[in-house]
Formats: structure tokens, sequence, C-alpha cells
């Protein structure tokens, strides 16, 4: 998990241009982290590069904070392998 | 055989739909507009004047660089989703509308955003057939006339306009150097203006269903473009043989600004090599290309010799790009 939270960490970092100290597992994308709607859209691009697995837009309405996308990553890169 | 460019052109309808004329039709905010997009404000064709106007227009003002006589122009493609009407073609119109005496060929072509690149695929090999001197190659839309203004994520984004190349058979290399095209139309569904045609013919239902509009899936073209863009951009450079720093100019579909810039973010492309006039212009679908190429020849930031990638996405799933090596003149300074 600590793994892939960096990993998750270090694309939130590089896309939405945040400090480290923001990459807090309760941050919340839209108001915390000062993304809007199309930023969301080029995250989930680059989680989808990194992991090589396709995020449905059901599933992107669901990844609201760093956590909601680590335990989805978990979840989908787990059931990947 | 080759074909060489000899002369560019284009055309803007002059009234202007701003982010503010939409904030009284849709519930957006120029500030909305502005982040999510760029764009400012596009051009509206006024009534009574049609795709055909503006393509005429553009067509007059290449042949008017490339010193030519519409009467010296062998075929005319038009790249055009949006043509006047189902038949006469765009392009028999346009014959017409310069004058033209001959009985020369004339149609249209659709690629949607992608047609202009498809449109300079076929005119480069009728050129390089030996059959055909010189064309007129055309991108010109009326977008406008199938946006519905009650769609706040269709609304803010496109305008009219229209851009022209007067291409010329020529012995040496020729400018277009390497074209790719690619369609997906697994994704069709992304972007389609259903009603009006044979599928779904012009009924009172099917107006009041509003299916004569563009409709389209914002989130899901992004993300395809922004793939789709990287990808030609890789494979035509791959094709020419250009190291990517080698590029001097990538004009892309100005569709969105922030497709430019992931785009450009993923390429390593640096804000001085992608000329932009989406914020003037919106998304012209196949008028967008040629009318930032007239638009960068006629202000002096192409010169000859320069590498030129262009590259486009589009309704169909469409994609294009291709790679030129620009042999125009400086224009003559304007004396002011
Ligand atoms: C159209 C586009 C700007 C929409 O941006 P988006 O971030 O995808 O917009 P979404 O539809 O996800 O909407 C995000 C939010 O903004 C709202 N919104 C949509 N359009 C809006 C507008 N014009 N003004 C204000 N708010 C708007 C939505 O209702 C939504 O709000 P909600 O989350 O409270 O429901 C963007 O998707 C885009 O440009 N895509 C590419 C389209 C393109 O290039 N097409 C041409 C191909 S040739």
């Amino acid at each position: 998990m600590e793994a892939l939270t960096q990993r998750v960490n270090a694309i939130i970092k590089d896309q939405l241009g945040v400090e480290q100290a923001n990459l807090v597992p309760e941050a919340n994308l839209l108001d915390d982290l000062g993304a809007d709607s199309l930023d969301v859209v080029e995250l989930v691009m680059a989680l989808e590069e990194e992991f090589g697995v396709e995020v449905p837009d059901e599933d992107v309405e669901t990844m609201r904070t760093i956590n909601d996308i680590v335990q989805y990553m978990g979840s989908r890169v787990d059931s990947a392998q | 055989m080759s074909a060489v460019i000899r002369g560019t052109g284009s055309s803007l309808p002059e009234s202007k739909l701003t982010n503010a004329d939409l904030e009284r039709m849709v519930d957006t905010s120029d500030e909305w507009i502005v982040v999510r997009t760029g764009i400012h404000e596009r051009r509206i064709l006024k009534a009574g004047e049609a795709t055909s106007d503006l393509a005429a227009r553009a067509g007059r003002g290449a042949l008017e660089m490339a010193a030519l006589d519409p009467d010296e122009i062998d075929v005319i493609v038009v790249a055009t989703t949006t043509p006047d009407m189902h038949t006469p073609s765009t392009a028999n119109l346009v014959q017409r509308k310069l004058n033209i005496k001959r009985p020369i060929a004339s149609f249209d072509l659709n690629a949607a955003c992608s047609g202009f690149v498809y449109g300079l695929e076929v005119t480069n090999a009728l050129l390089v057939s030996g059959r055909y001197k010189r064309a007129l190659l055309v991108g010109a839309e009326a977008m406008t006339r199938f946006v519905d203004y009650q769609d706040r994520q269709v609304s803010i984004l496109f305008g009219d306009g229209a851009g022209a190349l007067v291409l010329e058979a020529d012995e040496g290399h020729g400018d277009v150097l390497a074209i790719t095209l690619k369609a997906d139309p697994s994704v069709g569904d992304l972007i389609s203006i259903p009603g009006g045609a044979a599928a779904l013919p012009a009924s009172p239902y099917m107006l009041t269903q509003r299916q004569q509009y563009l409709r389209m899936d914002g989130r899901q073209v992004f993300k395809l473009a922004v793939q789709a863009l990287e990808q030609v951009t890789h494979d035509t450079l791959k094709d020419v043989g250009w190291p990517i720093e080698e590029v001097d100019h990538f004009v892309l579909h100005q569709a969105n600004r922030r497709i430019l810039k992931a785009v450009a973010e993923r390429l390593g492309i640096p804000d001085e090599k992608l000329p932009t006039n989406l914020a003037r212009t919106g998304n012209t679908a196949a008028a967008s290309i040629p009318i930032l190429l007239d638009e960068c020849q006629r202000a002096a930031r192409f010169r000859p010799g320069d590498q030129i990638l262009c590259a486009t996405f589009g309704a169909g799933m469409t994609w294009a790009a291709c790679a030129l090596r620009w042999s125009l003149e400086l224009p003559p300074p304007v004396s002011v």
C-alpha cells in the first residue's frame, strides 16, 4: 500500500503541481488541491497510463480524495494480477 | 511529381459571439469558459450567408497570394462537416462563386475536424498523378448553424470560418512530405450530428428531439484527442524522419487550449512553436488548421524552409497529421 500511495502521490503532484505537504490522504482533489474537471480528466489519463488500466467514467465519480484514488487503484491493480 | 503550396487564404465572418453573449444564452460564465477552453470569442455567420461564401473568400485570398486567376484552377476540394446543403456540394458552389468558366472538377470531402488533412492527402495525390496542375483546397465550416444554443457544453466551443491553400504540381521534392490519416468509428458516438440526413430525415419529431444539432461527450473526446494528437505526431515525425526538436511550428487543431497544453506537455513543445488563434476563433473544425496556416504566413511567422507539423482530431472519430516543408516567401512588409 505504501508503494502504491507513493506512485499515486507522484502522479498527483506532477499533474496538479501541488506541494508535497498537501498530499494527505483526505485531501479533496477539487476543494483542497485546486483541480478543475479537466484536471481530473488529465489526472485519470495519467493514472491509466501508469497502472495500465482503464477507468470508466462512473468510477471517476467515486474518486474525490487521494485516499479514494489509492483504494481504487489498489483494487484495480490487485484484481488485474 | 509533387505538390507545392503557392498561396494561403482565410476568411472569418465579421460578427463575434463573445463569452458575455453566451452568458445571456446558457448557464455559464466567462471565467468557466476561459479556464476550461481558452476561448474568448468566436465568429458567427450572418443570416443569408453559408459555408461556401466563407470558402470562396478564403479561396480568393489564396489565389491572390498565388497570383493566379480562378480560371487557372483544375480542381476544388472542400473539406467540410457543415455544407451549405446536401447537394450541390459546397465545392460546386465555390466554383460558381469564384466565377470559374471551365467545367473543372469540384467535390466535398467529410472527415470532420480532420477534413483538411484528409483533403491534403487527396489533393496531393491528384497533383502527384500528373492529371491536375493546380488545386484549391479549402477547409470551411458553418459550425454555429449546427450548435444547440441550449447546450452549454457545445455552444461555448464552436465558431465559423474558412481557410484555403492553392497547390501546384511541381517537378521538385514538394512541400508535403508525410501524411497520416486514421479513423476509429467504434467511438463514433462521442460526437455526432444525428438528424437531418438519411438515417433520421428531417421531421417535426426529429426537431423536437433537437437531433439536428451536434451532440458531444466532451470528457471522452478530450481524452481521446490528447492521446490521438500525441500518437499521430510521433508516427508522422517518424515517417518523415524529423526529431521533434527539428520541427519549427506545431499547427494543431484549435479545439481547446487545455488539449493543446496537455499535448504540448507530453511532447515537450515550447510555447513559441505552438501558434494559436483559438481565443478569437473558437473551434472551426476543418477550417481550423488552414486558417492558422494563413494567419502565420501573413504575420511572417513562417519562413521558407521551416518544418511544420500539423495534427488534428475530430468526429468519426478521425485523426490525422501532416509534415510540411514551407516554401512560400515571406509576405512583403506592411507599410504603416
Ligand atoms: C466541453 C468541455 C470544455 C467540458 O469540460 P468538462 O470539464 O469535460 O465538463 P463536464 O461536462 O465534465 O462538466 C464539469 C462541470 O461543469 C459544468 N459545466 C459544463 N459546461 C459548462 C459551461 N459551459 N459553463 C459552466 N459550467 C459548465 C457541468 O455541468 C459540470 O458540473 P457538475 O460537476 O456540477 O455537474 C471539455 O470536455 C472539452 O473541451 N472537451 C473536448 C471537446 C472538443 O474538443 N470537441 C471538439 C472535437 S473536434
